[in-house]
């Protein structure tokens, strides 16, 4: 899992409330054998019309936003489906941090596994960024973990709560895997004890 | 033993591999607990491999993982010439490469030790007892036969695995499941673990690892063994054990991956302190009588909808609860009314495969039932070995003639219409006896209808076309 620490990129408004996973990452797409390339079908049915071309008014098909790696969203964003395909289409697009007074929860969990941010911000606050984002890529947010701040374009700094077992694990580019590897010398010392003991293992 | 025990009084056999198994254990009881085997397929392991390139790591015990294609797999001859589904060809192309890339143990399609996974890991003598044993499926607790911890798990928790060898757990309860005495003949391995999960329930395992035990489970062969725990997933335990002993032993000697000379006896004199100890606490425990279980039959959707092939279809009105609308929603689905005789319930198709009855005695046992008889009229009737080698052994003994000369197909090792995955699938509202372990809708083919069963049960509904008790089958005493 990549690290997370600072993020300075354009952040795409989706003042949409309760954005489903259905949204983020329609069934038609879960039969792959990849969590990687589920990007190009991130929001498909808003982002496309059904005979696959552009729909020019969706957020991401606008010039402005078509590198955003910050979604402000509406509240109770990543409702519905537990597919751990949402958080990997958000990566796979490029989205790395989603901003919103509020997350369903499974989808919330999902995103520290995956190496993407997931803030919660107070009413004003996220109105206020979703905003600046409406600036279009002028609109450069940035996100510090570390210190727990989303700066706006104006420099107004808004602070984040967050885990600190969450924020370690980001910060170090850690899931359960690389924790588990952090245990690696008692994973050898076992195994150098079962090649003594039970040698046919 | 090495571990950390968490007890030092009498322990279970599930606390004893449990407890050989910790790596690390954290105050709130969070085990990272050591996998020595680790079984892989192509539906549920893509996404684990693609994980592990995304984050340049490797397989840390390749030695330790064993990979086999046999869900998407056709079961017919024609398919050395490819996969006709273009999502399944994928998967299994997929397989191919992530096997070769990293380095694992690998039985590609056309290899005569392919099959289904849950019996090529026996059949090679991956599976040795004492070991912890995962893949991801569920029906992984097949492997507890041998007194080997052995449970499924989920695709973030393959690439874990794959990553570190070890898997972050919590220890589940202890439940014994006796069954006493003798079986009755016509009684099989299957007639006993779906009575256990008619009597228990489908969640009544939540939470456990069950111990079975008791002088008919001792009294199996492994492959009936395997049988028994391959359902323990239906019952809703975690997994399901059963102590090793000689049969065991002979059973795992002198498979390929088995351990030889010296190795042989030092795992031997481990194998056989795998036991409960006497006073073992257990958490719960139920038992059954041997000579109370009939030859059952699945009425509805769920695998707890068991009865005896003499009871009648149930009335919605017979259950309580959630369970009233589930069985009228069941038998809705099964196109059966209440009150009806089980033997009247007509069937188009037999399937006799499956990783729960799938293996070299389920075989005989049906070719047994078959010999000199015939389909009857209409049915379609399907065999699908569980592996190459099961094939091969059957071909040896003739039972390949028996199944055709009585109208079956014979088909090449796979998962086949256990789940509708690969070509082989019911039509919708067609009735099948079957000998896999999911009754669910849906699952052997959009709208098909399947009732479990055991091979022999199978194999007199195939002869007569309708649900049978297969002792009317079965040769009458001589002396009359
Ligand atoms: S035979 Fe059926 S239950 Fe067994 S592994 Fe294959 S699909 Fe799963």
């Amino acid at each position: 899992m990549d690290k997370f620490t600072t993020l300075t990129g354009i952040a795409a408004p989706m003042p949409l409330v309760n954005i489903d996973t259905d949204m983020i990452i329609p069934k038609q797409f879960l039969k792959t054998i990849h969590r990687s390339g589920l990007g190009k079908n991130l929001f498909d049915e808003m982002r496309f019309f059904p005979d696959g071309t552009e729909n020019p008014d969706f957020v991401l098909n606008k010039p402005a936003y078509r590198d955003a790696q910050i979604i402000v969203a509406g509240d109770n964003f990543g409702c519905g489906s537990s597919r751990e395909h949402a958080p990997w289409a958000l990566l796979d697009y490029g989205i790395r941090c989603v901003i919103s007074t509020s997350f369903a929860d499974i989808f919330y969990n999902n995103c520290f596994k995956n190496g993407i941010l997931p803030i919660i911000l107070p009413q004003d606050a996220v109105e206020a960024l979703m905003k600046d984002a409406e600036n279009g890529a002028n609109a450069r947010l940035t996100v510090d973990l570390e210190s727990q701040t989303v700066t706006g374009a104006d420099g107004t700094a808004y602070p984040f709560e967050m885990d600190p077992h969450r924020k370690h694990c980001l910060l170090n580019g850690l899931d359960d895997i690389g924790l588990t590897m952090e245990k690696a010398p008692s994973i050898e010392a076992y195994e150098a004890r079962i090649a003594q003991s039970q040698p046919w293992v | 033993m090495t571990g950390n025990p968490t007890h030092s009084g009498p322990r279970t056999l599930y606390d004893k591999i449990f407890d050989a198994h910790v790596v690390d254990r954290q105050p709130d009881g969070t085990c990272l607990l050591y996998i020595d085997r680790h079984l892989v397929h192509e539906v549920t392991s893509p996404q684990a491999f693609v994980g592990l390139r995304m984050s340049g790591r490797k397989v840390r015990r390749p030695d330790q993982t064993i990979a086999v294609p046999d869900h998407n797999v056709p079961t017919t001859p024609d398919r050395v010439a490819g996969i006709e589904n273009p999502e399944g060809r994928i998967q299994v192309a997929e397989l191919d490469k992530n096997a070769r890339d990293f380095g694992v143990n690998y039985y590609p399609m056309n290899d005569i030790r392919q099959g289904i996974v849950h019996i090529v890991g026996p059949e090679q003598g991956w599976t040795l007892p004492g070991m912890t044993v995962v893949c991801g499926d569920s029906h992984t607790a097949t492997h507890g036969a041998f007194g080997a911890l052995a449970h499924g798990i989920g695709t973030s928790e393959v690439e874990h695995v794959l990553a570190t060898q070890t898997l972050i757990q919590k220890k589940s309860k202890n439940m014994k499941v006796e069954i006493t005495g003798k079986l009755r003949p016509g009684v099989t391995a299957k007639d006993i673990t779906l009575s256990i999960i008619g009597h228990t329930g489908t969640a009544g395992g939540t939470g456990y690892v069950i111990e079975y035990c008791g002088e008919a489970i001792r009294d199996l062969s492994m492959e009936g063994r395997m049988t028994v725990c391959n359902m323990a997933i239906e019952g809703g335990a975690r997994a399901g054990l059963i102590a090793p002993d000689e049969k065991t032993f002979e059973y795992v000697k002198g498979r390929p991956h088995a351990p030889k000379g010296a190795a042989w006896e030092a795992a031997l004199a481990w194998w056989k302190t795998l036991f409960s100890d006497e006073g073992a606490q257990w958490d719960k425990v139920v038992t059954i009588r041997g000579e109370d279980i009939e030859p059952v039959v699945t009425w509805g959707t769920s695998p707890e909808d068991v009865l005896p092939i003499g009871a009648t279809v149930p009335a919605p009105e017979h259950f309580e609860g959630g369970k009233v609308e589930a069985a009228r929603r069941s038998l809705d689905y099964m196109g059966l009314k209440p009150g009806m005789k089980l033997t009247d319930i007509k069937v188009d198709a037999v399937f006799i495969g499956s990783c729960t009855n799938g293996r070299i005695e389920d075989l005989r046992a049906a070719a047994e039932v078959l010999r000199g008889k015939h389909l009857a009229p209409g049915v379609r009737g399907m065999v699908v070995p569980g592996s190459g080698l099961v094939r091969m052994q059957a071909e040896e003994e003739g039972l390949d003639k028996v199944f055709l000369d009585a109208g079956f197909e014979w088909r090449l090792a796979g998962c086949s219409m256990c789940l509708g995955m690969n070509p082989d699938q019911l039509a919708p509202g067609e009735r099948c006896a079957a000998t896999s372990n999911r009754n669910f809708e849906g699952r052997m083919g959009r709208g098909g209808r399947t009732h479990l069963m055991s091979p022999v049960m199978a194999a007199a509904a195939a002869v007569t076309g309708h649900l049978t008790d297969v002792r009317e089958l079965m040769a009458a005493p001589v002396d009359a």
